[in-house]
């Protein structure tokens, strides 16, 4: 399999070492409580993982989750995205990097309103600097690819939540970046609907390489990953790799019928 | 993100709150109508002025009998006959001194035809024309030798030209003041109202050697009403000045230490006078007209930090999917600059609009300069960018995370 090799030869995607993060809160007397939510926290990420981050609200994955989107800075240690110190990084070469190498994924979908869905996929071409006519063919193309073609010119409103979805991951599929970070992309879901969305990750990561982070406080959301990270408290519990992704992988014959050529 | 893209991201914002946009642009409308109705108003006063002035003639001096107080006691100027034809015609011997014009007034009644008219009799000689800057309109004025041989001839003035001839051409034909027959010569161009509002079209002008003889009749031969007295240049009016108290005050025998029996005024200096009222009035106005201006742009800063509040998630959204902070920046302030842009150009033609209508109706004479349009433009894209600046770079300095998780 083309993931597997790449876990091999490859550098490390994401290195992260001794990486801390804690809030400044004002108390009710003025007073400042330090609120640490993440300890010396160690991980790396191999180019063409599938990884799932796990933990109840509150065991700060979804600050990890940020800083690894690097929408948020650690309080310390180092973060190395595809070689790069990204924690040494200036606001414009983080927005770079965000641009370029990393695709999000929301809860909420979070498309640009009154934007039609072929707009909304389109956008972070422009923020690339390339013209208006050109992004709109390219995310045709790519709508066309993920099925949605038909809903090109829908506003975010008028498509059900799957739909929306899928708008959100062609969006971040777009600059076609090596990492797609996923925040509990299922939530907003029914089952049916999850499990579509899930199998396309799957067969990204499968067929094109991308790594996939995932953040999930579900269960059966996490099976189809190929390595579970669990969080507890702002520390790395549990670190594995996900026996049950094997049957996943079997399931996944369905989702080919999600991505036509 | 190149510029044309941003601006069509702008444009879509505005679209998508158009009663919201269409208020604030409203701010800035104001605003520009207002600065540019005022400053039209005001450079249309000044324009008038200035016309004025020029058609009453340059560096004159106005001499008029009588001092301005006698021992204490003041009299009105004119209220004594001292000066006399002789004075003028010595006055004009003066170095500093172009041209002088001495004049005797009085009231007629004129006849044309079954038409009369009742109004100003100007008795004075041909240099009058070149010093009160009256040109002719039709025919031409009288002459030295017309002055010399007490002519029946008469030079209309346009609006009792018009009274007695209605369209008629009135030169060749005769007239007759206090029942004696003139022959009109010529017809003067029109001026319009003096400085001080009087209507200066009406009148008749003959030469002063006839009227002394023939019309207003004299019981102190030779006086007269007063005297234009033209300056060679501007630059010597002071010396000018002098030059004639000297002049009287030697002729006249008036012995050191008394009072002068003239006066001599520099109808310049009033005339500068008014040149700098109309000048403070049209600041004052502009002025005016900026602080609703400055009003419309405080309602756009306003909004555009109500705008960024309300789409603090769409700026996170934006900044995940690589906007940097200049590309938000820009957006906000494109946003700002075009309300202020299209307020400006709506304002401007509104603005136009009504000072065309201010001249209608109030009969005001209303100048639009290419100036005052592109000080429009300037200041309302100055506007959009200092008022719109704010709210921009609090958009742009917003963290993405912090942004992302506004609910």
């Amino acid at each position: 399999m083309a993931s597997m090799q790449a876990v091999h030869n490859a550098n490390p995607l994401i290195q992260i070492e001794d990486l801390c993060k804690s809030y400044n809160l004002q108390g009710a007397n003025g007073e400042t409580i330090t609120n640490q939510v993440l300890f010396s926290i160690n991980l790396t990420i191999n180019p063409g993982e599938f990884v799932a981050i796990m933990g109840h609200s509150g065991s700060g994955k979804s600050t990890l989750m940020n800083i690894l989107g690097c929408l948020d800075t650690p309080t310390s240690g180092s973060y190395w995205l595809a070689g790069k110190n990204v924690a040494a990084m200036s606001g414009d070469e983080l927005a770079h990097i965000r641009n370029q190498s990393i695709g999000f994924v929301f809860q909420g979908f979070n498309l640009l309103k009154r934007m039609t869905a072929l707009d909304n996929v389109a956008t972070p071409l422009l923020y690339a600097g390339i013209g208006r006519s050109q992004s709109r063919k390219r995310a045709l193309e790519l709508l066309r690819r993920t099925g949605l073609e038909s809903f090109a010119m829908h506003q975010p409103n008028q498509l059900s939540g799957g739909q929306q979805q899928r708008v959100a991951i062609s969006r971040a599929l777009i600059n076609e970046p090596p990492l797609i970070l996923a925040d509990e992309p299922t939530g907003n879901l029914d089952t049916q609907t999850s499990r579509e969305i899930m199998l396309l990750f799957e067969q990204l990561n499968r067929d094109q390489g991308i790594t996939i982070v995932l953040v999930t406080h579900e269960d059966d959301i996490a099976t189809y990953a190929k390595r579970l990270i669990r969080l507890k408290d702002g520390h790395i519990i549990v670190d594995k790799r996900n026996e049950a992704s094997e049957t996943a992988l079997n399931q996944a014959a369905d989702g080919n019928s999600l991505i036509t050529q | 993100m190149n510029l044309f893209t941003i601006i069509g991201e702008a444009l879509r914002a505005l679209r998508q709150n158009r009663l919201r946009t269409g208020l604030t642009m409203l701010g800035m409308i104001i605003g520009v109508a207002a600065v540019v109705l005022m400053l039209s108003i005001g450079q249309g006063a000044r324009t008038k002025i200035n016309e004025t002035i020029a058609a009453m003639g340059s560096n004159l001096f106005l001499v008029v009998p009588g001092a301005t107080s006698s021992g204490g006691f003041s009299f009105g100027s004119g209220s004594v006959r001292t000066l006399t034809i002789n004075d003028a015609y010595a006055v004009a011997e003066l170095p500093s001194i172009s041209a002088t014009a001495p004049v005797t007034t009085g009231t007629v009644q004129l006849n044309y035809a079954a038409k009369n008219w009742s109004t100003i009799i100007t008795g004075t000689t041909p240099n009058y024309f070149s010093v009160g800057n009256w040109k002719i309109e039709s025919g031409a004025i009288f002459t030295e030798s017309d002055l010399r041989s007490a002519a029946r001839v008469v030079v209309l003035g346009s609006v009792t030209a018009k009274n007695l001839f209605g369209d008629e051409d009135p030169v060749g034909k005769t007239i007759r003041i206090t029942n004696r027959p003139f022959l009109v010569v010529g017809v003067l161009m029109a001026k319009g109202q003096s400085l001080t509002g009087r209507d200066q079209d009406d009148n008749v002008l003959i030469p002063i050697t006839t009227s002394e003889r023939q019309i207003t009749g004299n019981q102190f031969p030779g006086s007269i009403r007063y005297m234009m007295v033209q300056g060679k240049s501007a630059g010597d009016m002071d010396i000018a000045e002098i030059e004639i108290t000297q002049l009287l005050r030697q002729r006249h025998r008036i012995a050191k230490g008394k009072e002068n029996d003239f006066t001599v005024r520099n109808l310049t200096a009033i005339a500068d006078v008014a040149t700098d009222a109309a000048k403070v009035m049209s600041i004052v106005l502009g002025a005016i007209a900026s602080v609703s201006l400055l009003v419309g742009g405080i309602g756009i800063m306003n909004i555009m930090l109500v705008s960024v509040t309300e789409r603090t998630r769409e700026i996170g959204i934006r900044m995940a999917i690589g906007a940097n902070q200049r590309a938000i920046l820009t957006q906000f302030l494109l946003e700002a600059m075009m309300i202020c842009i299209m307020g400006g150009v709506i304002g401007l033609v509104v603005g136009i609009g009504g000072a065309w209508v201010v001249s209608r109706v109030a009969d005001m004479l209303i100048v639009i300069t290419i100036g005052m349009v592109g000080l429009a433009f300037l200041f309302s894209s100055a506007v959009g960018i200092f008022f719109g600046f704010y709210p921009a770079k609090k958009a742009a300095s917003l963290k993405p995370v912090d942004a992302l998780r506004y609910e």
